[in-house]
């Protein structure tokens, strides 16, 4: 069971106010129908499943609606950052993770 | 029955309370305060129960969760069976009643006895293992033998009678534990004002404390407990939570705690209150203050009845005022258990001798053995217990110092009672629940917790702190350690003073050597609740089984209910030394929630009956309710699916539903098809973007019909949207796809494109929804609206009109979802039910009938009107379904689906697609996902073509129809097509048009 801050609440809630929707930071093809057939399957199926850092998209359901970012340690189900919408995450390596929980504080 | 076990003095129970039982039919008598396990012994009940696979006698071994025997079935009424449950436990009440789970037929009848050894070569080690290689059927033989005999407990057959609750916490300091460790630590933590939850799984907080003849501050350890106590329930920011045990450990410091909270009053609940809860508990701080489990050494026959944990003996003494025994043999490789011998002779008993396995052993403790006049085995061992119900003895001989070996004469010692000690085992499983792995102490003698991500700190001996001493102060410095970085600032309270002896090392010893290699030795049991042996584990090393969790699959040790509590180490013990390996390096299994059997009327609370899920109702419900609806569940939504008449068999009452609709009018309830505003400048670029069909010109006042896809090109959800103004539409979807357009819509608005100006809402409950259909709707509406045009030129079909019906603001849109003239009234939910009352009070001449879900779906299927979610299945797109006119190719952006539906696979010949189906028989109803076929004689496999999506009778037609999709269909017009069915029937079909009736839509136009 997951505590999630929710970056436009502003709150820490619980994981049932929440869903995942997958792996964050991929955009929609520019021109889709310019795309080859390789190109667009990878878009809608290819995802990437790592051990360890993960960036993936959040939806507060039952609370703002909002979609937001996650940054999870997928073994240890740490959760490092959540970032709004459009931007950056700040960790990218698990060796900021301390950083993470100064962040957190 | 006598209480001859029972000592006259001492113990926390109460004589004057006597409490009568039941167990295994027999009637016997305990006292308040007594736990089921104590009131056994108390009473003589030597056997308890027979164990699962040699069928061999067992009583109760521990006094605590670790309990591996003594798991038993309760409950005097069908309705309040509750399995598993632990004897040490549970606490004794007037009138309980208690069956061993094990033992079938009967403990005194010795049938396993019999049949045992045969069970026991027909479940050899790997057992399990093996068994499922084999084909299902021969498991399916055993399985329910092996069941039976195995006493696996069972599940009432009448529904519970009582109520259990869930309830949430947030805390800054969770304690698990109140023994010396988690009390000194609650102190700690209360005082600096932390909030701090304190659970513990007895009914007396205190742990060892409780039969400890330690003192502290030179009084009574239970003296301190209850200062102790005392202070802690006085504060506001403590919560107490006896009879509460701490579960599961979760990520993010969510822990879940069970609380029995009335299974000591009776059989069950008092009324007005729960039996149990389930506490739900975000902690910023955790303190692990579970203490350790004494592990039992492992010598032949040391399973038979009589033979127990040390520290169990002495809780049974102290505690319970129950000596389990006359005659004790002790054997330990520790200074602790010694006080287990001072505490049988102190109750008056005779100890024969105290068996240490220690060459080495002079020290403090021995001296006061030898002024007790106590006899001491040094450098010895219990190789092997002796006796057939309950012990008689015990042979001891000489051990080498190293523990590997047997040496010198062996003797026999005359004993009932053999208890034995080989050190502690942290209890580290809540530690382990996130995924931290516990790592091997060697001065511990045990695995320790690991690291960890949670916000977790350990306390005394969970951490390999075993000593009274260092227990009250470890807990006091981590219980401030846990406040302050919970934010409240702290230091350790002040622990008292314990006067005891020091201890000399204890030796690391698991598994005592026998003369006779382990596989010819008397048994050796490692797991109790498993019957796994020493021999087995090492049998299962020699198959190949190196890792320990191979191992514990091949062995089954630590499956039963009691997760290998007692037995774990002992068994990595053993596969370790059979391994040429050390402990560490076998390394430990892991453990999992929860760390005792949960109840499931713990885990459901109050989500069952009528809270297990909400229910949604239309505003109009009750009116169905008084016209006799049948309902369906969709989604959370109860629909009406149809309305009998008096003596009407469902398809009568659906034949008079469809042909009133297509004849007069007919009503529905549609108030719960998912309705979703669009505002916003950009509404109309949004809705062109996700849409398949085009947007951009469709003017005020008008609707469209609009197909939604993934980027995958299937469709997901469709639905009628109208323009209400140029920056404000009112999107519809299906029923059960509500929710998740919004979410979907919102993903792409936030996700993908948040530069346009649009903003959405869910407004399903908002309207009451009601269609009307038929060529008389148009009279009908009239009488109930002066102010909307009706004129069929100038409200036209896919317009809607703003105005006012039966005197409420009303928005009423001309779409048809049956092919008839038809009218969707919507109004403010709380008139729904005024309106629709009003359109009956004035529709009695036009033979108004209400019809429901099922007369929907064969209206629209006599159209040809897909159902999303039905006639699709995420691998339909458009072309498909035979709806290019619904795909708009040259919108400007490319919409969501485009590009996926000319994917390679989308566009190849022979795709399935939706077509028609007439069966030649017009009288037979095809069954939805039947399999069409071209050829039914063809050898097997029969090459497929297609299922039915849709099928029905039709009424209005007089026949059967059914819509279904078929590889390459849309060419294959005529062709005739064979379902076999499941019982052996083989339907002809036709392949034709999906449109049934009046096929060039002139019905809506009237
Ligand atoms: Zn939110």
């Amino acid at each position: 069971m997951f505590y999630l801050f929710c970056p436009y609440c502003g709150e820490h809630r619980e994981e049932e106010e929440f869903h995942p929707r997958g792996q964050a930071h991929l955009s929609r093809p520019e021109d889709p129908d310019g795309c080859t057939d390789e190109e667009w399957g990878d878009f809608i199926y290819f995802r990437t499943n790592p051990r360890g850092l993960h960036h993936e998209i959040w939806v507060h359901a039952v609370g703002c609606r909002k979609f937001f970012n996650v940054t999870r340690d997928t073994q240890s189900y740490e959760i490092l950052e959540t970032y709004r919408m459009g931007s950056a995450p700040r960790i990218t390596d698990l060796n900021d993770k301390q950083q993470s929980r100064e962040v957190q504080a | 029955m006598t209480q001859r076990n029972r000592l006259d003095t001492g113990g926390r129970i109460d004589r004057g309370t006597p409490l009568g039982f039941k167990f295994n039919g027999q009637h016997y008598q305990g006292f308040a305060g007594d736990t089921l396990a104590s009131a056994l012994l108390a009473n003589g009940v030597d056997v308890i129960g027979r164990s699962f696979k040699y069928s061999r006698p067992r009583g109760i071994v521990a006094a605590s969760a670790e309990e591996p025997n003594a798991v038993f079935q309760l409950g005097a009424t069908e309705a309040t069976q509750v399995p598993n449950v632990r004897a040490t436990q549970q606490e004794l009440f007037d009138g309980l009643v208690s069956q061993p789970t094990s033992g079938w037929p009967g403990l005194k009848i010795d049938f396993m006895g019999v049949v045992g050894s045969l069970l026991g070569r027909m479940l050899p080690p790997g057992f399990y293992y093996k068994t499922f290689m084999f084909p299902q059927a021969a498991w399916d033989t055993y399985e329910k033998y092996i069941r039976k005999a195995a006493g696996l407990g069972r599940s009432p057959r009448k529904p519970d009678v009582d109520t259990y609750d869930h309830l949430n916490h947030h805390t800054d300091v969770l304690i698990v534990g109140a023994g010396p460790t988690g009390l000194s630590a609650a102190l700690s933590a209360a005082r600096a004002g932390a909030r701090v939850i304190l659970a513990d799984e007895q009914a007396e907080m205190g742990g060892s404390l409780l039969d400890c003849t330690d003192k502290l501050d030179d009084k009574p350890a239970a003296e301190w407990v209850r200062g102790t106590l005392q202070e802690l329930a006085g504060y506001d920011n403590v919560l107490l939570l006896p009879r509460a045990t701490v579960n599961g450990y979760h990520d993010h410091n969510f822990l879940t705690i069970h609380e029995r909270r009335t299974d000591h009053c009776a059989d069950h609940a008092p009324t007005n209150l729960s039996r149990q809860r389930l506490h739900r508990v975000r902690a910023r701080w955790v303190v692990l203050a579970t203490g350790a489990h004494e592990r039992p050494l492992v010598y032949g026959h040391n399973d038979l009845p009589g033979c127990m944990l040390a520290s169990a003996v002495s809780t049974y003494i102290n505690r319970y005022a129950v000596v389990p025994g006359r005659k004790l043999v002790l054997m330990t490789t520790n200074d602790n258990a010694y006080r287990t011998a001072f505490d049988w002779q102190d109750a008056g008993r005779e100890v024969v001798a105290i068996v240490d396995t220690r060459a080495y052993a002079t020290g403090a403790w021995q001296a006061e053995a030898e002024r007790r006049g106590l006899k001491i085995l040094k450098g010895m061992a219990v190789i092997e217990a002796r006796g057939r119900q309950r012990v008689t003895g015990a042979v001891v001989a000489g051990l080498t110092s190293d523990g590997n070996r047997v040496t010198g004469d062996r003797q026999i010692l005359n004993c009932d009672t053999l208890a034995s000690s080989g050190g502690w085992s942290p209890v580290v499983h809540l530690s382990c629940h996130t995924g931290s792995r516990p790592v091997w102490d060697d001065d511990a003698i045990g695995f320790l917790p690991g690291k960890t991500v949670q916000q977790q700190l350990v306390a005394g001996a969970v951490n390999g702190r075993y000593s009274l001493s260092d227990c009250l102060t470890d807990g006091a410095s981590i219980g401030a350690e846990a406040a302050t970085k919970a934010g409240f600032p702290a230091k350790p309270a002040t622990v008292p003073f314990v006067r005891t002896r020091p201890e000399i090392g204890a030796m690391a010893l698991f598994c005592v050597p026998h003369p006779k290699p382990n596989s010819r030795a008397p048994k050796q049991f490692v797991d109790f609740q498993t019957d796994v042996t020493a021999a087995a584990i090492e049998l299962a090393t020699r198959e190949g089984f190196e890792s320990i969790e191979h191992i514990k699959r091949y062995t089954a040790m630590g499956f039963g209910t009691d997760q290998g509590k007692l037995g774990n180490i002992n068994g990595m013990a053993v596969a370790a030394k059979s391994l040429n390996q050390t402990i560490p390096e076998t390394g430990t299994t892991i453990f999992r929630p929860n760390y005792t059997p949960v109840t499931f009327g713990a885990i459901a609370g109050r989500h069952c009956n009528d809270l297990f899920d909400p229910i949604r109702y239309s505003a109009m419900h009750e009116w169905h309710v008084r016209n006799g609806a049948r309902f369906e569940d969709v989604g959370q939504w109860k629909r009406p699916w149809y309305f009998p008449k008096a003596d009407e068999t469902m398809q009568q009452a659906l034949n008079r539903e469809c042909l009133a609709t297509r004849e007069s009018v007919g009503i529905l309830d549609a108030s719960t098809l998912g309705k979703i505003d669009i505002q916003g400048k950009d509404a109309r670029e949004f809705l062109g973007r996700i849409y398949t069909n085009a947007w951009a010109k469709l003017p005020v006042g008008k609707c469209r019909y609009g197909l939604m896809c993934k980027e995958d090109g299937m469709v997901f959800d469709d639905g009628v949207t109208s323009c209400m103004g140029e920056n404000h539409f009112v999107m519809t979807t299906t029923t059960g796809g509500a929710a998740g357009v919004l979410e979907w819509l919102e993903l792409y608005h936030q996700t993908e494109w948040p530069e346009l100006d649009v903003y959405m809402n869910t407004v399903t409950d908002h309207w009451a929804t009601m269609t009307l259909a038929g060529p008389n709707a148009r009279k009908l509406l009239a009488e109930l609206t002066d102010d909307i045009d009706l004129d069929r030129d100038r409200f036209r079909f896919m317009d809607w009109r703003q105005g006012t019906v039966a005197g409420v603001p009303a928005r009423v849109f001309r779409i048809s979802f049956t092919g008839e003239l038809s009218y969707e009234i919507n109004v403010q939910a709380n008139y729904g039910l005024h309106v629709w009352e009003t359109l009956f009070d004035h529709g009695a001449k036009y033979k108004l009938t209400p019809y429901g879900t099922e007369t929907m779906h064969i209206l629209r299927a006599e159209k040809g009107f897909i159902i999303a979610g039905q006639d699709t299945d995420g691998s339909v797109h458009p072309y498909d379904l035979g709806m290019s006119w619904a795909v708009k190719e040259d919108k400007p952006f490319s919409f969501i689906g485009k590009r996926g539906m000319k994917r390679e696979d989308c566009v190849r010949a022979n795709r399935k697609q939706l077509v028609g189906i007439k069966t030649k028989d017009p009288s037979v109803v095809l069954p939805e996902g039947a399999q069409a076929v071209d050829n039914p004689d063809h050898p097997l496999p029969v090459p497929m073509l297609g299922h039915i999506t849709s099928s029905y009778y039709s009424a209005c037609l007089g026949r059967s129809i059914a819509l279904g999709v078929i590889k390459g269909g849309h060419n294959r017009m005529g062709d005739t097509v064979h379902y076999p069915l499941a019982d052996g029937r083989i339907v002809e079909a036709e392949i034709c048009n999906t449109i049934f009736l009046d096929p060039e839509g002139e019905r809506q136009n009237v």
